[in-house]
């Protein structure tokens, strides 16, 4: 214990030493919480849409009321031809582009069917699906209210039709800021930790001091703790402030049990800490460390279901997803700022990323030599 | 002290040869100098005994205890300097010297008479950052982490390399109070001058030791005469001293050339050289017995 006590004494003054450093744990975490879900918005606007109207009728006219009234698309004017609204699309001006045949309003009414032709700028797949959907709600909404309008009420015979009225629970207003902070707080707590402990070994590697601490009766359990630790606290403010900020800025404030929310953070710290840890042991430089924990940032990120949803990953990718510890921090993360869980809820995620923290740091301190 | 018995280390899976056999023994209180140009495997030889490195075969006692089976005790009874500067570089003089204390569970209080001597020396800086310190200053402090807990044997890999001569004959100094402490050292450096400051050398080349003796006995075991020869033109010396009819053994040491003359006495032998050299038009000829230093002994170990 007294050993600990003094290792956790030089690190932390080396720690407050490096001012710089300091000042980057804390505040480019704030910044980016400020910053990033602002902008990292699921939402499409804006969407440029190209018309061919060949029909120049009122329904058409009406129809292309309806799009732009929406909000979704933005009119970037008529073309006289579909070759003309290809050109548009190919110069990027616009995402969308929407023929309306000629005898829209005369078959629609006569033959009870027409057809509209749709084309979509694939090159950001986001867009062009949501673009799409929006494009062909609308269109369906508006086919509706031509139905409404020709078919004349029947009393006794109503028209079968199922209307489905969706309640959004948790996130009423389906705010994508309530699902995208506690994400972006969840990774940016795992960068500084997982940074910060990757890189700390490995420098005592590089500037040699680690060559004068294995000649001292330090045990390595022991050495590993004082790396563990001050980082683990360092999380802490990192998460705590992390809260505040959502709290103040979002209005996001954990709806479940707080205690559960920073119990299970610190298990999730011990598990992160430690894959930096043992990533340390492994190379000789920070450089190889950094890139190292680059390779498993991005995919701890990626495939951590905060941008896509991990249910629709291949079965393989579902293993991957498993195996990393983002994903549980994620979903207990949402589980208990949005849904209001407690401590049942998540007491599956707390045992795996026990398992995970035991596992990493017995490796770390098992694969950290003191002699070659 | 420090047993070592036919230690043998290869790297990059034996095609680098570090240490060969090497075998040697330190007595308590002695002043132990492995001696030997950069990559002799020195260092590979105190990081075996500082247990930071297994030998691929052979075995070493360090105060008593196997460098293998108990490394435990010989790291709390080791002191240790690496070659390379290597205490925490953002901490001062003083935290550096307290933590080093701490790890190994003592007080600087406890032990300040071992490092007394030379603490007083950087003992101004105290608060000063280690990363910041001169070069002379960072090899005390080294010294002082290396002392702090009173260690039996105390391994120092290169201690003055990189230091000015005036701190390094300080040093030394202070080595030679070290020992009168009934402190074991074992030091290595490149510095043959530095040789004749230990009790005894073994100098080394290639991973292998060429001879391990007192440094005064080293010298005059040195088999025949050694004259130093000077003359204007000093290229064309060494050219005609190499490809005269028996060539001559000699080499360039500092500004003269060194040469060998086994069998013959003091003034035939100057003599001779003086012929040799103006025979070849030479002018400016200097030729001067010298008594041999261990940098001549060490040519010749290799040489023969």
């Amino acid at each position: 214990m007294r050993t600990i006590k003094f290792l956790l004494e030089k690190e932390f003054r080396q720690i407050f030493r490096n001012r710089a450093i300091l000042l980057l744990i804390m505040v480019m975490p704030i910044m980016q919480l400020v910053i990033l879900p602002l902008a990292a918005d699921f939402e499409v606007k804006n969407i440029n849409l190209s018309v061919v109207d060949h029909d120049h009728s009122p329904y058409s006219r009406q129809l292309i009321s309806k799009i732009t009234a929406s909000g979704y698309f933005r009119l970037q004017g008529y073309q006289a031809s579909m070759k003309e609204a290809y050109r548009f699309i190919e110069q990027d001006k616009a995402d969308l582009a929407l023929e309306i045949p000629s005898g829209f309003e005369r078959n629609l009414i006569r033959e009870n069917e027409q057809q509209l032709f749709i084309a979509v700028n694939a090159i950001n797949g986001t867009k062009a699906g949501l673009g799409g959907a929006y494009l062909s709600s609308i269109l369906r909404d508006f086919n509706q209210d031509i139905r409404m309008e020709w078919i004349p009420p029947m009393r006794l015979q109503p028209l079968p039709t199922i209307e489905v009225i969706p309640k959004n629970r948790f996130n009423p207003q389906l705010n994508y800021q309530f699902f995208m902070v506690p994400g972006i707080l969840a990774i940016l707590l795992t960068m500084v930790g997982g940074f910060l402990s990757a890189l700390n070994i490995v420098k005592e590697k590089e500037i040699g001091t680690i060559e004068q601490i294995n000649v001292t009766p330090i045990r390595k359990h022991h050495f590993i703790l004082g790396k563990l630790i001050p980082f683990w606290i360092l999380g802490n403010v990192v998460f705590t402030l992390g809260l505040v900020v959502s709290w103040i800025i979002y209005g996001i404030f954990p709806q479940g049990n707080i205690m559960a929310m920073y119990g299970f953070i610190w298990i999730y710290l011990l598990a992160v800490l430690g894959f930096g840890l043992l990533v340390s042991t492994y190379t000789d430089t920070q450089q190889q460390a950094m890139f190292v924990m680059f390779f498993f940032m991005m995919i701890f990120i990626l495939m951590g279901g905060l941008f896509t949803s991990i249910d629709s990953m291949p079965g393989w990718a579902k293993w991957i997803a498993a195996l990393n510890p983002v994903s549980y921090l994620v979903e207990v993360m949402r589980m208990i700022i949005l849904k209001g869980s407690g401590w049942s809820a998540i007491l599956p995620h707390l045992g795996i990323l026990l398992a995970f923290g035991v596992v990493l740091n017995g490796w770390a301190i098992w694969n950290y030599r003191k002699t070659s | 002290m420090v047993n070592v018995n036919n230690i043998s280390k290869t790297y990059n899976k034996g095609a680098v040869k570090a240490v060969n056999d090497v075998s040697f023994s330190v007595e308590k209180g002695e002043l132990f100098g492995l001696i030997g140009p950069d990559g002799a495997g020195k260092s590979s030889i105190f990081r075996i005994l500082t247990t930071l490195l297994l030998p691929d075969s052979g075995g070493a006692t360090v105060a008593g205890y196997d460098v293998v089976k108990d490394y435990r005790q010989i790291r709390s009874s080791v002191g240790y300097m690496p070659g390379r500067f290597s205490l925490y570089p953002d901490l001062s003089i003083e935290e550096n010297l307290h933590f080093f204390a701490t790890v190994f569970n003592t007080t600087v209080a406890e032990n300040y008479h071992l490092i007394e001597d030379i603490y007083v020396q950087i003992e101004p800086f105290k608060k000063r950052r280690a990363g910041k310190l001169s070069g002379g200053m960072k090899q005390k402090l080294a010294l002082c982490c290396a002392l702090i807990h009173k260690p039996t044997v105390l391994f120092l890999d290169e201690p003055t390399t990189g230091v000015d001569p005036v701190s390094r004959k300080e040093f030394w100094e202070m080595l030679k109070r070290l020992k009168q402490q009934g402190i074991t050292i074992v030091v290595s450096t490149p510095y043959m001058d530095e040789a004749t400051r230990c009790d005894r050398i073994a100098l080394i080349q290639g991973g292998s030791i060429l001879s391990i003796n007192p440094p005064q006995q080293i010298v005059t075991a040195y088999p025949s005469p050694l004259y130093a020869v000077k003359a204007t033109d000093m290229p064309r010396v060494i050219h005609v001293l190499a490809t005269h009819q028996p060539p001559f053994n000699s080499y360039l040491f500092g500004e003269y050339i060194h040469v060998d003359m086994p069998g013959m006495g003091d003034q035939e032998a100057v003599q001779v050289l003086t012929d040799v050299l103006a025979k070849a038009g030479l002018d400016g000829i200097e030729v001067n017995p010298v008594t041999p230093t261990i940098e001549d002994c060490f040519i010749k170990l290799l040489t023969t």
